[in-house]
């Protein structure tokens, strides 16, 4: 293919491009000349230049569509949906005829009668065919260039005078070679002049005939004859004198200055007068076309390169330096300096030059959606906002097809049909919000429709249709957890296969394409309002900061963004890093971080660093701190150094199947490092991060029902399947030689941290004074009990649902399915009682002294806590009511049930533990109850908040001791107030 | 014999091919001269966890990225140690560089392609699959390698 189709290729795909959405556009805004007048300029050189280079088929075809503009143009034909459609479809039929000639080199046989014919039509259709003449009357009040006949126009006057001058002149057959030339030149320069942007103007180029060679003859033979083309082509007298004055150096400059001062002597029509406003209509054109002859149109592959050496300048800076800081005083230093700075500047500017404004990703959509709401039937406006948003073409380029695929679904099944909106009191414009900014080195993209939103209850239903969940695990999840569903591989909600959707390319693609790429992608909906995707994704890919880390002599990259925190673990202090079964975790502040050991991941030798650290003794080991989405897990690596500006090169090839490489890399001093990928560190960590990560939202937002994720310590002891218990409720996990261990009366004792720690067994005998055992260790004060088991099996974060009640046996509280086993779930409380019989007694002994038993309400909606919470507070000396949710707890209080004290948890479906206080408070008889306020999440804003809607304490949950001591206060200073009373 | 195939005997006879001879445990390779990027003396290799056993690691060239392939292993041969002291010839293969590293590089011998035999079929597998053809030479047999079958392999093997 020769350099000219290239090029020609190159252009229009990007002036097709442009086309489709202010096509589009103009059908909102149908009186915009400036629009009009683009659309017709773009469509007008495709016509010029494939009839330049040969190209019948698509000539044809953007003629017929150029008539068509015209005439919409000429104000002859109004912009009708009809209009832009056929426009549109011959838009499409031009673009495929460029991607055949793109393909093959040459345009592919077939005819675009079809097309053609109804533009055609359309162009000659309700009104009488006019002369040019008349066509140009109408059009007086616009600027010179447009009644010189614009772009077209002035071509063809060229062209007629560059025909006539070959006719006439002697010297025809020396200049003929160079008259194609000559004529585009013409053109050209008339266009400068007329329309003030920057370049050579008709003027120089007539100095520069006579430069070259012209004799005066010939330069007044070709003014005639231009002067006479563009009167042929129904140019009026006066403006034909304007015309040719800018042949004529003194011409310049144009318009209002040229046109008084030549046809000045010519009489004038009156309609003339409004001339003097003109050049300020055509401002804004020109600084458009002044802005554009500033670019200049590079190949990618040079950029790529460029950006390829710009990287490899910055290592080499980076290793000049590195050996610079281990000098001292050199005359190097300065111009060192000089270049750091320099190579920084340039690494900026050519990363300049990757970026482009998210927009050029953006271009197809105002038509895809104007297609889609034409075939839907439905009213759709796209909103687009910061689309000079600039990113890297690398990540421009992965996010075009999600974003693409996010704006269609909205059309598709988030809009409504019109009827269905007015209905619910919507406009009858659906409105699609596409908008991008900046945000810390991050670009925020938001994709947000008002319509339907996300029917939850379909979603659920397919949930359960394809397998991805049971009903019991859905029962467990807020609304937005079962609306993640949607980024699940194979999940569709489309009801219907309509050609726009449900083409088995669902959320998971989009998700995994804004993941690869360091993004994040987020979603909300709120169903009858609408639903929004909020995407995270980096600026750029090519050069990042990351943080190196060593393990076992070996160093790496992890990249910044993804780090957390850093957290260092002295060896002699420890604290925190637990072991369960082999894996490791750590208690960062109040969560527990599940961690990985890079080590063991990349299946690195032990024994170096090993060494080195028993020698160095306190040098410990570091735990970074990573998300991934919203999934938080710690690496253990042994050493951090400072981050670097690393620039990401692809892995080879040969290894790209590990998971754990995102890339490599050359750092400063030269060497070769791999560029750990947090996403594959993550799925080691966890089979499936993403259900963990939901599980974890689901901590903060609570379930829907009963089931919320609680981190279950499983273990085996005595007989008879796996055991669990709430790892919360565990204070720590040791190992001991029974052997090492006392008798003491009945019981066995254990030396532990300066005290006696009383043992028992799982059937709450005392164990046998033999053999390695894993204890769980309960700590309350100073007094403590070790629970002996056999083996520590895992921790698991699971959503509980206390299955089987335990009844008949002691210490079982009842049994639950973690990791796809039925496991007992220890009632500690039991063993508590069992070792220390006043364990919980102490400070309950006021209330049962003063009165009696005291009745407490229970309100609590997860079976798990009413099973854990009842037996305790039984045991303590109250007498429990139990009420599943509020309005349960409700009802009892209204129907005048008396109650001592009441417990409530906070998190519940329908009434809330807020509300349900709120509610108990506006009954008089229950000004003065206390109501403990129970909750898995206590900060102080909670509390404040608890106490403003009236609690009288607030507790955490699995804090048993904290629950009793406030039940003890709050009822004995109620008691005080009753005896005063 | 069809005109066509008597065209290329003839052909190939007038032609001779430069190999950049090389020894990896006691048997001599040659590899085509001009798929031949470079030749290193012995370089530090950043060992990649995880990879193939092949690949010893990665190195840096000029500023470039290569993937050290050990070839003692890829041959089956014996390679404690051998990473460390090996020198390399530096190939391209799909448009990424890769570093084979071998015992010793030799001389560069200019060999008339009609004189190349096929690989015998008693061949080791290992070995044939690598391997394009083979001469002899006066004292040795010399194994034509064919890079894309060392290098082509490698992701693959270990995706299984």
């Amino acid at each position: 293919m020769d350099d000219l189709l290239t090029d020609f290729l190159t252009e229009t795909c990007e002036a097709l491009d442009v086309l489709d959405s202010e096509i589009v556009e103009l059908e909102q805004r149908p009186g915009d000349p400036a629009l009009l007048g683009s659309i017709f300029r773009v469509m007008h050189t495709i016509k010029g230049t494939c009839g330049f280079l040969g190209l019948p088929r698509l000539e044809a075809v953007a003629h017929a569509a150029e008539d068509v503009l015209g005439r919409v143009r000429a104000g002859e034909l109004e912009v009708s949906g009809e209009v832009i459609s056929h426009v549109l479809a011959a838009l499409d039929r031009i673009k495929e005829l460029v991607s055949a000639l793109g393909a093959s080199g040459s345009e592919p046989e077939g005819s675009d009668d079809d097309v053609i014919a109804v533009l055609r039509r359309m162009a000659d259709g309700n009104a009488t065919p006019v002369a040019p003449k008349e066509a140009a009357e109408p059009a007086k009040q616009g600027t010179l260039y447009e009644r010189a006949g614009s772009a077209s126009g002035i071509d063809t006057a060229c062209e007629l005078a560059c025909n006539g001058f070959l006719a006439k002149s002697p010297e025809a057959a020396a200049l003929a070679p160079d008259m194609l030339k000559l004529q585009f030149a013409l053109a050209k320069g008339f266009e400068v002049a007329l329309q003030q942007v920057p370049g050579i103007d008709i003027a120089d180029v007539m100095t520069c005939l006579t430069d070259n060679g012209w004799n005066d003859d010939d330069v007044s033979l070709l003014a005639g004859e231009l002067a006479e083309a563009f009167r042929s082509l129904g140019v009026d007298q006066d403006d034909v004198a304007s015309l040719t004055s800018l042949l004529r150096r003194g011409g310049k400059p144009v318009e209002a200055e040229a046109v008084q001062s030549v046809a000045a002597p010519v009489s004038r029509p009156a309609s003339e007068a409004a001339k003097p406003s003109a050049p300020s209509t055509a401002e804004k054109p020109e600084a458009g076309q002044a802005a554009q002859t500033q670019t200049l149109r590079v190949n990618i592959d040079v950029l790529e390169d460029l950006m390829t050496l710009v990287s490899e300048l910055v290592l080499t800076r980076n290793q000049l330096l590195q050996i610079m800081r281990g000098q001292g005083d050199t005359p190097f230093a300065t111009p060192l300096q000089r270049l750091n700075q320099v190579t920084t500047e340039l690494q900026e500017s050519v990363m300049m030059t990757r970026m482009q404004p998210i927009g050029n990703a953006w271009g197809k959509l105002p038509r895809l959606v104007r297609d889609l709401s034409q075939e839907l039937g439905k009213k759709i406006e796209l909103v687009m906002t910061g689309a000079d948003t600039e990113l890297d073409r690398q990540i421009l380029d992965s996010i075009r097809d999600p974003l693409t695929h996010m704006v269609r679904n909205s059309a598709d099944h988030g809009i409504e049909a019109v009827a269905d909106r007015l209905a619910r009191g919507k406009p009858e414009h659906g409105t699609i919000e596409l908008s991008a900014r900046h945000e810390g080195g991050h670009i925020v993209v938001v994709v947000a429709d008002d319509g339907r939103g996300l029917p939850t209850a379909k979603i659920r239903e397919k949930v359960i249709a394809n397998g991805l969940a049971t009903e019991a695990q859905l029962d467990g999840m807020s609304e937005q957890q079962i609306q993640q569903f949607i980024f699940r591989p194979g999940f569709s909600t489309a009801a219907a296969v309509t050609s726009v959707s449900g083409r088995g390319v669902g959320m998971d693609v989009v998700r995994n394409n804004i993941e690869k790429i360091g993004g994040i992608i987020e979603f909300q909906s709120t169903e009858g309002v609408g639903s929004r995707f909020i995407i995270k994704i980096p600026l750029t890919l090519a050069i990042v900061s990351a943080l190196i880390v060593e393990c076992s002599g070996e160093r790496f990259a992890l990249p910044q963004n993804s780090v957390v925190e850093l957290v260092r673990i002295s060896r002699n202090a420890q604290k925190g890093l637990e072991n369960i079964n082999g894996r490791p975790v750590y208690r960062l502040r109040d969560r527990l971080l599940p961690l990985v050991s890079l080590r063991e991941i990349l299946g690195l030798p032990e024994e170096e660093t090993d060494r080195s650290s028993a020698q160095t003794g306190a040098d410990g080991t570091y735990v970074v701190v990573s998300q991934v989405g919203a999934f938080v897990f710690g690496i253990i690596v042994d050493k951090v150094f400072d981050t670097e500006e690393i620039v990401v090169k692809p892995v080879s090839r040969s290894m790209r199947h590990i998971s754990c490489f995102s890339g490599t890399t050359i750092l400063g001093d030269g060497r070769v490092i791999m560029i750990l990928d947090p996403n594959g560190l993550a799925s080691a960590v966890s089979a499936a991060p993403h259900a963990e990560a939901a599980a974890q939202a689901g901590r903060v937002e609570r379930g829907a029902h009963g089931g919320e994720a609680v981190s279950m310590l499983v273990f085996e002891a005595k007989s008879g399947g796996p055991k669990a218990v709430p790892l919360s409720l565990v204070a720590r996990l040791e190992e001991a030689d029974l052997a090492t261990a006392e008798k003491a009366g009945s019981r066995t004792v254990l030396q532990y941290r300066g005290g006696l720690m009383p043992l028992i067994d799982l059937d709450g005998n005392a164990p046998e004074l033999s053999g390695k055992h894993p204890i769980l260790v309960f700590v309350d004060g100073s007094r403590m009990l070790g629970l002996v088991v056999d083996r520590v099996i895992d921790i698991v974060e699971t959503a509980l649902d206390l299955q089987l009640a335990g009844g008949s046996r002691p210490g079982i509280l009842g049994s639950a399915i973690i990791s796809g086993a039925a496991t007992d779930i220890i009632d500690t409380v039991h063993y508590l009682r069992l070792c220390d019989a006043d364990w919980f007694e102490v400070e309950t002994e006021k209330p049962f002294g003063a009165e009696g038993e005291r009745s407490v309400l229970l309100v609590e909606d997860s079976a798990f806590f009413r099973n854990l919470l009842i037996p305790m507070l039984t045991i303590a000396g109250y007498s429990v009511t139990v009420a599943e949710h509020g309005e349960a707890a409700m009802t009892l209080c209204k129907e005048g049930a008396q109650f001592d004290i009441i417990v409530s948890d906070i998190e519940m479906p329908g009434l809330s533990g807020f509300d349900l206080v709120r509610e108990l408070r506006a009954d008089s008889r229950l000004k003065e109850v206390p109501i403990v306020a129970l909750s898995s999440h206590a900060n102080p804003q909670d509390i404040e908040r608890g106490m403003e809607a009236g609690f009288t304490d607030y507790v955490t949950k699995l804090d048993p001791k904290a629950l009793l001591g406030a039940l003890s206060r709050t009822s004995a200073s109620n008691l005080a107030k009753e005896v005063a009373a | 014999m069809t005109s066509a195939a008597q065209t290329t005997a003839r052909h190939s006879a007038s032609f001779t091919e430069d190999y950049v001879t090389m020894t990896i445990g006691g048997q001599t390779f040659g590899i085509p001269v001009l798929n031949v990027r470079d030749v290193l003396g012995p370089q530090a290799i950043t060992r990649v966890p995880l990879a193939p056993a092949e690949i010893a690691g990665s190195l840096n060239l000029r500023g470039r990225i290569v993937t050290a392939i050990n070839m003692r292993r890829r041959l089956d041969l014996p390679a404690d140690g051998f990473a460390e002291r090996a020198m390399a010839v530096v190939v391209e293969h799909d448009d990424e560089p890769f570093s084979l590293l071998v015992d010793e590089v030799g001389e560069v011998l200019s060999l008339p392609s009609a004189q190349r035999e096929p690989v015998p079929a008693t061949l080791d597998p290992r070995w044939r699959d690598v391997s394009q053809g083979i001469y002899r030479l006066e004292d040795k047999l010399l194994l034509v390698l064919s890079v894309g079958n060392v290098l082509g392999a490698i992701g693959t093997e270990a995706t299984h």
